[in-house]
């Protein structure tokens, strides 16, 4: 390794520090610039909204107390916090008392990773190819003429266009469930009876993210390719004979698709912060509806549990898509 | 005045006003007189809680129908309509001043200021802002549409300050820089008075994003019922009708309007902001 590719990936490392230690310090700071202490605080709205159920909350409180050590100076609770956090403790339930938030998270992270994991990856190879092929000067008019339809998608929330699927598709057409990630009824087997129904399910929230992603990632290729094709070795390539499919391919998307990884890991907070919508609006047991249930309850550990995995989650996966870009342009490898 | 319109007129001609800018400004123009005029020919009275019989489809008496908390869909809508663009206008405006200082700050003095900005912005750019944001809004008693616009604008000042630092780097290198400080112009003389006017189409261009960007989030945290529930917004307009099961209830009409006026917001911010480009940048223009 040389200096060069060291100093960038210390520098990409030094970001991941400062993502992680932003969402932990905001966490911790945030509830505490409030009157009183967060248990406090947090059992006292459970109360006053009917979600404590028959917990004994001075049980809770006291237990929470003794074990967060709330009456320690701040530094010390900062401290502590961390401390937690890297063992995994990440609190437990107020409303499912006494679940661990860890475990609550373990079992929706699966249903959230895979359906971003694959939307986001329909989405971006179904729009990157799109995109390049409306900036190839023989694009006929058809292909031309969903631009339009192209910007609109991209301009409107794809929660709104789950909705809308909603609608269309689970209550009008009725051909797929309206919400849910599996049916009720269903006793998980490794199966093909189960494995359809997941994906009867996770069909429409799917659409829903690649519809609204799809346009960005064409037109955001189109624009990349419209540079590229511009470019002197591209003219070079036409010179020398090669097949307009190899120039198309190699030199051209090869070099576009640089900036569409860039901006892969630019958005994908923007897609994390629909997808949680997203999944409220499908009721898909994955993060976003348990932190949708947690804020609905009150339920603060939660809350608390989900947002830093969004977050921290996200920060590992962008320091290794960075790790990974040297490979894709060897500029930054040099 | 009339310079004013031979301007316009020689831009128009000269293809740097494109029509997706004037599209765009007229879908947010429109969307702005509906929210002014609005109020003049409706009751406010019927968009309250049992105002009106409950559940009615559109017809002839309601507009556009009526949610079940007898509320007139129609009235509910004008007044609902402002208050969310006015959320996005002053997140907009608070996160792009404060992402142009920041911007500013580290183009212009560099070293560990400038470090210390530019990891810190480039490091947030990359949170899923709702994460930060529901912590935030979700530890607030007493949310307002105003403090719903701040905390929106929290995290609404990166983008710009990205721009902004990048413009402020490549116009320090130009001659006429050189030239004014030649001329003994001192730093902050030529931050304002060489500096500041030429990214000005770039804080513009900042600022529709910024918006656009904003509505987004207080939409999305509205959906999420953290917004000011006692307000009439189109995110909580949203909320409520998935409370309701609007959707699976078939009471499309409870739905189907904010969404179409969310679109509507969206699309003219979004072609307002490819069309601006073209004018900022006349060299797209040609293509």
């Amino acid at each position: 390794m040389n200096r060069e590719l060291l100093r960038y990936v210390a520098t990409r490392f030094g970001q991941l520090l400062v993502v992680v230690f932003v969402a932990v310090s905001v966490n911790f700071i945030i509830p505490r610039m409030l009157p009183g202490d967060p248990v406090q605080t947090a059992l006292a709205r459970l109360q006053a909204s009917g979600g404590a159920g028959n917990v004994d909350i001075q049980a809770v409180s006291a237990a929470y107390r003794a074990r967060y050590g709330l009456d320690a100076p701040i530094w010390q609770q900062y401290i502590n916090y961390w401390g937690d956090l890297l063992t995994l403790d990440l609190g437990v339930s107020f409303a499912n008392f006494p679940e661990k938030v860890s475990t609550m998270i373990a079992s929706a992270l699966p249903w959230s990773v895979t359906l971003l994991a694959v939307a986001t990856l329909i989405a971006f190879s179904v729009g990157s190819l799109l995109g390049a092929r409306l900036a190839w000067p023989t694009a006929g008019r058809g292909i031309k003429s969903i631009v339009p339809f192209l910007m609109i998608l991209t301009s409107i929330p794809f929660y709104l266009l789950a909705i809308i699927l909603i609608y269309f598709f689970a209550v009008v057409l009725k051909w797929l469930p309206p919400a849910g990630g599996v049916d009720t009824t269903r006793i998980m087997r490794l199966d093909w009876a189960t494995t359809e129904d997941i994906l009867r399910h996770a069909f429409l929230p799917c659409m829903a993210i690649v519809l609204g992603n799809v346009g960005f990632w064409a037109l955001g290729m189109r624009s990349q390719m419209v540079n590229v094709l511009g470019e002197d070795y591209i003219t070079f390539a036409e010179a020398k004979g090669l097949h307009p499919n190899r120039i198309f391919v190699w030199y051209g998307m090869r070099n576009a698709l640089l900036a569409q990884v860039t901006a892969l890991a630019l958005s994908l907070g923007s897609v994390v912060s629909g997808a949680v919508l997203v999944e409220v609006i499908f009721n898909y047991p994955g993060l976003g509806s348990l932190l949708y249930v947690a804020i609905r309850g009150q339920d603060y550990f939660v809350i608390q549990g989900v947002v830093l995995m969004l977050i921290v989650s996200l920060a590992v996966l962008l320091f290794i898509v960075d790790l990974l870009y040297p490979l894709l342009d060897p500029r930054i490898r040099r | 005045m009339n310079r004013f319109w031979a301007n316009l007129k020689r831009n128009y001609e000269q293809g740097r006003i494109s029509p997706l800018l004037i599209v765009g400004l007229s879908i947010l123009l429109a969307i702005v007189l509906f929210g002014l005029i609005g109020p003049f020919f409706t009751d406010v009275t019927h968009a309250q809680v049992g105002a009106v019989r409950p559940r009615k489809p559109p017809g002839p008496d309601y507009l556009l129908g009526t949610d079940s908390q007898g509320r007139d869909m129609w009235t509910l809508l004008i007044y609902a309509t402002p208050n969310t663009l006015k959320m996005g206008l002053i997140a907009g405006f608070i996160g792009v001043g404060f992402g142009t200082a920041l911007g500013l700050i580290a183009g212009q003095f560099g070293g560990w200021i400038d470090a210390v900005i530019r990891v810190i912005s480039d490091s947030l750019l990359t949170v899923p802002a709702i994460a930060i944001l529901v912590i935030i809004a979700g530890n607030i008693d007493r949310m307002t549409t105003f403090v719903m616009a701040l905390v929106v604008a929290s995290l609404g000042w990166m983008f710009t300050a990205r721009t902004v630092r990048a413009q402020v780097l490549t116009i320090r290198e130009k001659a006429y820089v050189e030239v004014a400080r030649v001329n003994g112009e001192g730093a902050w003389e030529i931050l304002f008075r060489e500096v500041m006017p030429n990214i000005m189409p770039y804080i513009v261009a900042s600022f529709v994003g910024t918006v656009s960007g904003s509505i987004l989030a207080v939409i999305g945290l509205e959906a999420l019922g953290l917004g000011a529930l006692e307000e009439m917004t189109l995110g909580n307009t949203i909320y409520w009708s998935q409370q309701s099961a609007a959707v699976l209830r078939g009471y499309w009409w409870w739905w189907a309007p904010p969404i179409v006026v969310i679109a509507m917001i969206f699309i003219g911010l979004f072609l307002t902001s490819v069309g601006f480009d073209r004018f900022a940048n006349p060299r797209l223009a040609r293509r």
